[in-house]
């Protein structure tokens, strides 16, 4: 395999250490990495899925909205950063991989190695009752 | 290609009666291409005795490459000789910043009160090139600059002429949250540049004791150089970049430690001193 550009290099080792679930994308939406605490939350890991294409990905968590409603894979937090090369924020609900049934926000941002250059996003998100919880702390 | 040390201290330079067999000048390399060109690696304290050494003889284009702008890797830029002729062509190749313009960032150097003279007046002619993303051709060479783990904008090189590579990076952590010895290859800092590599200058400033102290810093023990060395299946590894407060019998025993390590022939491992020549052909 090439070498790597050093922003994903880190990102990927930020990912892993890390507690908070976290995803890392290349610049062409494959998935990259995620970490431990991402598989309690997806039910799967990364090993388990490898280096999908990120879409193909989000789709086999059947992402919805509060009330049910299907969402677009392409409308969640990390396939609009990496589209637009911008942040973005959304609390939705996905079904893990052990059919448990999760709400959860997320916030996405595109990742650039120098001025101009590209290279990849990354997410971090979190149950909704993890948040509730740091809030009452 | 051949190289020449003209520095190889890190951080600071620490001339005296214990550092001189490896010298105390911070980092500079020279590199002449098979036509002679003068390729110089960085702009430490060592580039003042280059610039003496050049003399009448200078070419009249010299290619800095300089792979941060921390002061050990500029601070003698403003007493390479070549800098006050005005037929002389400097082109400085140096990472790119999104906030300001090589030239900028080295003016701040350039300017009172750190520097009498104003980057403006000095009388050479300074060509300023932030280093592509691409491999760029350079006389007979081709020259590829990445971005390596070491805080602020800092690139390591991989020269490549005839076939054979130089690979410099002087100032690196890849151990920083990776483990060397199980991490994927592509998935390490540097690798792209040192990957098979005849000759690689790295980073070996401190012991394994002296590392975990230092976590974050920039720097490799020589456990982490070694370790790197064999993972990119470079053909022979010079320690650089000594630490200013080791002294040359600290840097004999640092070597007898990194080739236990390395467990190879011993004449792919040593150490980098001021005046150390290696013919790369």
């Amino acid at each position: 395999m090439e070498p790597q550009n050093l922003v994903l290099i880190l990102a990927r080792e930020l990912a892993d250490k890390l507690a908070t679930a976290m995803f890392v994308v290349d610049a062409e939406g494959r998935l990259v990495y995620f970490n431990e605490r991402a598989s309690e939350i997806l039910g799967t890991t990364f090993a388990q899925i490898g280096h999908m294409g990120l879409e193909e990905v989000v789709a086999g968590f059947e992402p919805s909205d509060a009330e049910g409603n299907p969402l677009m894979p392409g409308a969640l937090p990390l396939p609009v950063a990496l589209a637009k090369r911008a942040p973005a924020h959304m609390a939705f609900r996905l079904t893990a991989r052990d059919g448990t049934v999760r709400d959860v926000a997320a916030t996405a941002f595109p990742l650039f190695a120098h001025q101009d250059e590209f290279v990849g996003a990354a997410a971090i998100f979190w149950e909704e009752h993890e948040a509730a919880q740091g809030g009452e702390s | 290609m051949r190289v020449r040390v003209w520095g190889c201290r890190g951080s600071l330079a620490a001339p005296g009666p214990e550092t001189v067999r490896y010298g105390g000048n911070t980092s500079c390399v020279e590199v002449r291409l098979s036509d002679e060109r003068l390729v110089v690696v960085d702009a430490g304290t060592g580039i003042r005795g280059l610039g003496v050494a050049l003399g009448a003889d200078r070419p009249d284009r010299i290619d800095i490459l300089l792979s941060h702008l921390h002061l050990d890797h500029i601070e003698g830029l403003g007493f390479f000789t070549p800098i006050w002729d005005p037929s002389c062509e400097i082109n400085l190749w140096g990472p790119a910043s999104p906030n300001h313009t090589l030239r900028e960032r080295i003016a701040t150097y350039f300017s009172p009160p750190l520097f009498p003279v104003h980057l403006d007046e000095i009388p050479a002619r300074l060509v300023f090139h932030d280093v592509p993303e691409t491999e760029w051709e350079l006389g007979t060479a081709m020259v590829r600059g990445m971005p390596v783990t070491h805080p602020g904008p800092t690139l390591g090189y991989r020269v490549e002429e005839n076939g054979k590579v130089f690979a410099y990076i002087s100032d690196h952590e890849p151990a920083l949250g990776v483990d060397l010895s199980t991490a994927s290859p592509e998935w390490v800092s540097g690798y792209g540049l040192a990957r098979g590599a005849d000759v690689m200058f790295h980073d070996a400033q401190y012991t394994e004791d002296e590392y975990p102290h230092r976590v974050g810093w920039g720097h490799s023990s020589i456990a982490h150089t070694v370790a790197f060395g064999l993972l990119a299946k470079v053909r022979r590894v010079v320690m650089f970049h000594h630490d200013p407060l080791h002294s040359d019998g600290q840097l004999e025993a640092m070597l007898a430690r990194a080739h236990e390590l390395w467990g190879e022939d011993r004449d792919d491992l040593i150490l980098a001193y001021e005046g150390m020549e290696l013919e790369i052909t």
